[in-house]
C-alpha cells in the first residue's frame, strides 16, 4: 500500500487571463499522512485541489499520483484514487436524491446494482446519514449536506481524500461532529481550509501557500504555531492557542 | 415587492407535500401520471356546450386531495392566481354568443354563458389535476416515470438538474432581488437596466457553477451518461388503481350522472 | 402566452404534443450524437437560471406595471437551438406542474409555441444571419430584437390558431388576432431590449464566458441551413394549408366548433377508441331513452347558424338539479376520506 503518494515537482498553473496561481510549488505527500493546506484568501488553494484530480493541469511540473504521472490517459484512473469533496456542497450534490447522489460514482465505476446499495449504504452509514436516503438535497441542513457530500466521494473508496473548506459556514456542533469523522478516516486526507483549528485537530502535518509558492511545510503543531510566519501569509494563529 | 418570496415559497410548499407519505404519494409514478392524463384528456374531450357531465368528474380531484392530505386552501388559492388566460379568452363567448340555450324556470341562458362555464369547469378540472399530481408525486419519481415511458433521457436528466437547482439559484436570486429591494424606493431603481445587470450577474455566476458542478461530476467518474438506479415496478394495489380510475372515467364520460340524479328526484 | 387546458380540444393538443415531441427527440439525438460533457449540467443551471430570472420582476418603463421575462431567445442565443429547445421544454414542463401555467395537455402546445419559432425559426434566420459577420453591441440588439419580435409573434399566433382550432372560444379570428398580436408585439419590444441588453451586458463584463459557452455548442458550427429551411417551409405549407382550409369552410371565421372538426377532419385515436364503443354500450342499455347522441349533435351543429332549438325546461332544471347534488355527494364523500384518516391516526 506503499503508492499513495502525491508528488507535485515544481507544478505551476497560469489561468486563461494571465493571472498566475501556481508558481513552482513542490511537495511528497505519502501514504496515510494527513495534511493541512493553509493560506489566505487568493492564495492558490482551490487551484492546487483542481490539480489533484487533474481537473487543472500544470502548465509546467509533474505530478505523480501513486504510480502514474498526470496526464490526459492517465486521468481517469487517478479520479478513482483521488476523491475530492468540494468546498460548497450544493455544487457536489447534483443529483435529485441523496441515494441517487451517492450511488452516481459508483455507478460510475461500473459496479453490480447489490454492489452499489452496499456501498452507498456503507457510505452513508459512516457520515451518519442513511435516514436521508430518500431527501432531496434541497431539504438537508448545510451540516448533513456536507455529510452526504463526504458519503459521495468516500462511496467510491478512493486512497486518498481531499477536501476544500469542509468546516465552511457549519454550526459550531456540525463542525464538531464533521471533526470526529474526520479523525476516524484511515486514508491518507489532505484538507485546505481557513480553519486553523480544524487542521490542527486533525492533520499532523501542514503546509503553508502563499502566493503560489510553498511557503513552509512542517508538523501542524510547529507550523501553526510560528506567530511570524502565520502573520507574514495573513493568517493567525489557531483560536484555541490565542487564549494561552 | 415581495411576489418572489410568495412565488418561491409556492413552490417549496408544493415540494414538501410531495414528499408525504400516504396512499396517494406510494402509488407508482406512472400510474399516477397516466390515469391523470387520461382524466385532462377525457375532461378536455366535451363538447363545447357541456357543464353536467363534467360535474361528477370532480370526484377525481377531490379523492386525491383527501386522500393525499392535500389542504383544499391551497389548491383554491393556486387556482385563483394560475393564470387566467383561458378565463379571459373565454370571457368572450357570453358577448358574441347571445342565443338562447337553456331556461331555467322562465330565466333563459344563452349559449355563450354555457360555453363559458364549460370553460371555466374544464379549467379547474385540468389544473387542479396537475397541482395534485405534483403535491402527491416527487418530482424526481415523475422524472423516473417519464424516462419509463420513453421520454428523451437527455430532456429527463434536464428536468432532473432544473428541478435540483432551481432551488439553489432562486435562493440566490432572492438575495439579490432583497438587496435590490431594500435599497429602491418608489420605483425607481426597479427598471430594466438594474434588471439586466441583475440577470447579468446571476448569469456569471450560474456559469461559473456550472463549471464546478462539472468538476464534481468528473472526479466522480462522470463519462458522459448520467446513470441512475430506479428499481419501482407497479405492484398489486397500482394496478387496481389504474383499472378502478379508468373505469369510473369512463362511465362518467359517458353517462350523465347529474342529470339521472336530477330526474330521479323530479319524478 | 400560456395556452390552457380548458380552451384546448384533444385533437388540437394531442397533435401538438406529438409536434413537439417530435422535435424533442429530435434534438435529443443531435445533442446524443455531438454534446460536450459540459454541456449536461450547463443546460441544467441555465434552464433553472431562466426560471429564477422569470421570478424577478421589473418596472416596464411608460407603463408602471411591472413584468418579467420569458427568455426563449436568452437561451436559443446561448446554447444553440437543440439544447435550447430541450432546456425550454424543462422549464415549461417544471412550470406547468408547479405553477400550474397552462396544463398537462396544453403543455405540448406551450413547447411549440415557445420553443420551435426561438429554436429553429428566429435564432438560424434572424440573430446568426445579423450576427455572423460581426457581433458589435448594436448589431446583437437589433438581432436580439427583431428575433423576439418574430418569435413572439408567430408565437402568439400559434396560440391564436390553437385556440380557433380546438373550437371552445367564440372569439373570431380576425378579432382574436388583432387582441393578441399587439399586446405580444409591445411585450417582444421588451422582451428584446432585454434579451440584447443581457447579451451585450454579459459581453461586456466577462467575455471569456461566451468562450466557455459557445466552445460548449460546438453544435452550432455543423448546423444545417438546409435543413432548417426545409422544416420551415413544412411548418408554412402545414400552417398556410391549415389556415386556407379555415378560410375557406368559414369565411367570416365565425362559429369555429370542435364538432366542425370532428365532423371533416380525422378524429384522433382515443375518440375514435371509446366514443363510438359507448355510443353502442348506450344504445343496448336503455338507462337514458331520451338522452341520444343523434338529437345533441343536431343541436351542436346547429350552433353554427345561431339558431338553437327550444330546449325542454325541464331537461335543463333536472341537469341542474343533478349537479347541485353531485358535488354535493362528492364534497360529503371527500370529508368522509378525511375524518376517516383522522380517526385512524
Amino acid at each position: 500500500m506503499s503508492h499513495h503518494i502525491i508528488d507535485f515537482k515544481d507544478v505551476h498553473f497560469a489561468y486563461p487571463d494571465r493571472t498566475e496561481a501556481l508558481s513552482g510549488i513542490s511537495f511528497r505527500i505519502t501514504h496515510g499522512e494527513s495534511v493541512g493546506i493553509v493560506g489566505a484568501n487568493g492564495a492558490g488553494k482551490s487551484t492546487l485541489i483542481s490539480h489533484m484530480n487533474g481537473y487543472l493541469m500544470p502548465a509546467k511540473g509533474r505530478i505523480i499520483i501513486g504510480d502514474a504521472q498526470l496526464d490526459k490517459t492517465t486521468r481517469s484512473d487517478i479520479r478513482k484514487k483521488v476523491g475530492v469533496v468540494f468546498q460548497n456542497p450544493d455544487d457536489q450534490l447534483f443529483m435529485p436524491t441523496v441515494f441517487d447522489d451517492v450511488s452516481f460514482g459508483p455507478l460510475n465505476l461500473g459496479l453490480s446494482e447489490e454492489r452499489v446499495i452496499e456501498r452507498v449504504n456503507e457510505a452513508l452509514n459512516t457520515v451518519g446519514c442513511y435516514d436521508l436516503k430518500d431527501k432531496p438535497p434541497h431539504r438537508l441542513s448545510l451540516g448533513q449536506k456536507r455529510a452526504v457530500s463526504i458519503a459521495t466521494v468516500i462511496a467510491m473508496q478512493p486512497d486518498i481524500l481531499v477536501m476544500d473548506e469542509p468546516a465552511a459556514n457549519l454550526d459550531p456542533k456540525s463542525r464538531r461532529q464533521l471533526i470526529n469523522l474526520l479523525k476516524e478516516f484511515k486514508h491518507s486526507k489532505i484538507i485546505a481550509s481557513h480553519d486553523l483549528d480544524l487542521i490542527l485537530d486533525v492533520c499532523e502535518r501542514c503546509i503553508v501557500i502563499g502566493a503560489g509558492k510553498v511557503r513552509a511545510d512542517g508538523p501542524a503543531g510547529e507550523v501553526l504555531l510560528n506567530e511570524k510566519l502565520m502573520k507574514e501569509n495573513n493568517l493567525e494563529l489557531p483560536l484555541s492557542l490565542q487564549r494561552r | 415587492m415581495l411576489t418572489f418570496d410568495k412565488e418561491y415559497f409556492n413552490i417549496g410548499y408544493l415540494d414538501t407535500l410531495s414528499y408525504k407519505d400516504t396512499f396517494m404519494h406510494r402509488i407508482d409514478p406512472r400510474i399516477k401520471l397516466l390515469t391523470s392524463l387520461a382524466f385532462i384528456l377525457l375532461v378536455i374531450s366535451f363538447p363545447k356546450y357541456e357543464i353536467s357531465k363534467m360535474i361528477p368528474f370532480l370526484v377525481f380531484p377531490v379523492v386525491i386531495l383527501s386522500i393525499g392530505d392535500i389542504p383544499l386552501i391551497f389548491i383554491l388559492k393556486k387556482l385563483l392566481i394560475v393564470s387566467p388566460f383561458a378565463l379571459f379568452v373565454g370571457i368572450f363567448n357570453p358577448i358574441l354568443d347571445t342565443a338562447p340555450m337553456y331556461s331555467i324556470y322562465g330565466v333563459g341562458i344563452s349559449g355563450g354563458w354555457v360555453s363559458y362555464f364549460s370553460i371555466i369547469m374544464k379549467f379547474i378540472l385540468t389544473i387542479s389535476t396537475a397541482l395534485l399530481l405534483i403535491a402527491t408525486t416527487s418530482f424526481p419519481g415523475i422524472c423516473i416515470a417519464l424516462e419509463k415511458l420513453f421520454v428523451p433521457k437527455i430532456l429527463v436528466v434536464q428536468l432532473l438538474f432544473l428541478y435540483r437547482y432551481l432551488f439553489v439559484l432562486a435562493e440566490e436570486t432572492m438575495r439579490i432581488v432583497r438587496a435590490r429591494n431594500m435599497r429602491t424606493f418608489g420605483r425607481k431603481g426597479q427598471g430594466m437596466r438594474v434588471f439586466i445587470q441583475i440577470a447579468g450577474t446571476l448569469f456569471v455566476r450560474t456559469v461559473e457553477r456550472s463549471e464546478r458542478i462539472y468538476h464534481a461530476m468528473c472526479s466522480r467518474g462522470f463519462d458522459g451518461r448520467i446513470r441512475m438506479m430506479k428499481n419501482f415496478k407497479p405492484g398489486f394495489i397500482d394496478i387496481i388503481f389504474a383499472v378502478v380510475t379508468i373505469t369510473v372515467f369512463v362511465i362518467l364520460r359517458k353517462y350523465d350522472i347529474a342529470k339521472i340524479l336530477g330526474d330521479l328526484i323530479l319524478q | 402566452m400560456h395556452m390552457a387546458d380548458a380552451l384546448l380540444s384533444p385533437a388540437v393538443g394531442t397533435t401538438f404534443w406529438a409536434g413537439s415531441l417530435g422535435i424533442i427527440a429530435y434534438c435529443s439525438k443531435r445533442l446524443k450524437n455531438d454534446i460536450n460533457e459540459k454541456m449536461v449540467p450547463l443546460m441544467g443551471v441555465l434552464a433553472a437560471f431562466i426560471f429564477a430570472g422569470q421570478m424577478i420582476n421589473f418596472t416596464i418603463p411608460g407603463t408602471g406595471s411591472s413584468g418579467h421575462i420569458g427568455g426563449g431567445m436568452i437561451l436559443a442565443i446561448l446554447l444553440g437551438p437543440s439544447a435550447a429547445f430541450i432546456a425550454i421544454a424543462s422549464v415549461l414542463a417544471i412550470q406547468s406542474l408547479f405553477f400550474a401555467d397552462g396544463g398537462i395537455l396544453a403543455l405540448g402546445c406551450n413547447i411549440w409555441n415557445m420553443g420551435v419559432y426561438p429554436c429553429f425559426v428566429a435564432y438560424p434566420l434572424i440573430y446568426r444571419t445579423i450576427t455572423r459577420r460581426d457581433k458589435t453591441p448594436g448589431r446583437i440588439m437589433i438581432a436580439s430584437m427583431l428575433s423576439v419580435i418574430v418569435a413572439l409573434g408567430l408565437g402568439s399566433f400559434s396560440v391564436v390558431l390553437q385556440t380557433l382550432l380546438s373550437g371552445r372560444s367564440e372569439l373570431p379570428f380576425a378579432a382574436f388576432a388583432a387582441l393578441m398580436l399587439p399586446i405580444h408585439l409591445a411585450i417582444a419590444v421588451g422582451e428584446g431590449f432585454i434579451t440584447g441588453g443581457f447579451v451585450n451586458y454579459v459581453r461586456s463584463v466577462r467575455p471569456e464566458i461566451f468562450d466557455i459557452v459557445e466552445g460548449t455548442g460546438k453544435l452550432r458550427e455543423s448546423f444545417s441551413m438546409k435543413k432548417v429551411l426545409i422544416s420551415i417551409s413544412l411548418l408554412v405549407i402545414i400552417t398556410g394549408g391549415i389556415l386556407s382550409w379555415f378560410a375557406s369552410t368559414h369565411p367570416d371565421g365565425l362559429e369555429w366548433s370542435i364538432e366542425k372538426i370532428y365532423g371533416t377532419a380525422e378524429l384522433p385515436g382515443h375518440e375514435n377508441g371509446i366514443v363510438p364503443k359507448l355510443k353502442d354500450i348506450q344504445e343496448k342499455t336503455t338507462i337514458l331513452p331520451d338522452y341520444d347522441f343523434a338529437g345533441k349533435e343536431n343541436r351542436e351543429t346547429a350552433g353554427t347558424e345561431k339558431s338553437w332549438p327550444a330546449v325542454n325546461a325541464g331537461a335543463s332544471v333536472s341537469g341542474l338539479l343533478g349537479s347541485v347534488m353531485v358535488i354535493g355527494l362528492i364534497s360529503i364523500f371527500g370529508f368522509v376520506i378525511r375524518i376517516f384518516k383522522r380517526i385512524r391516526n
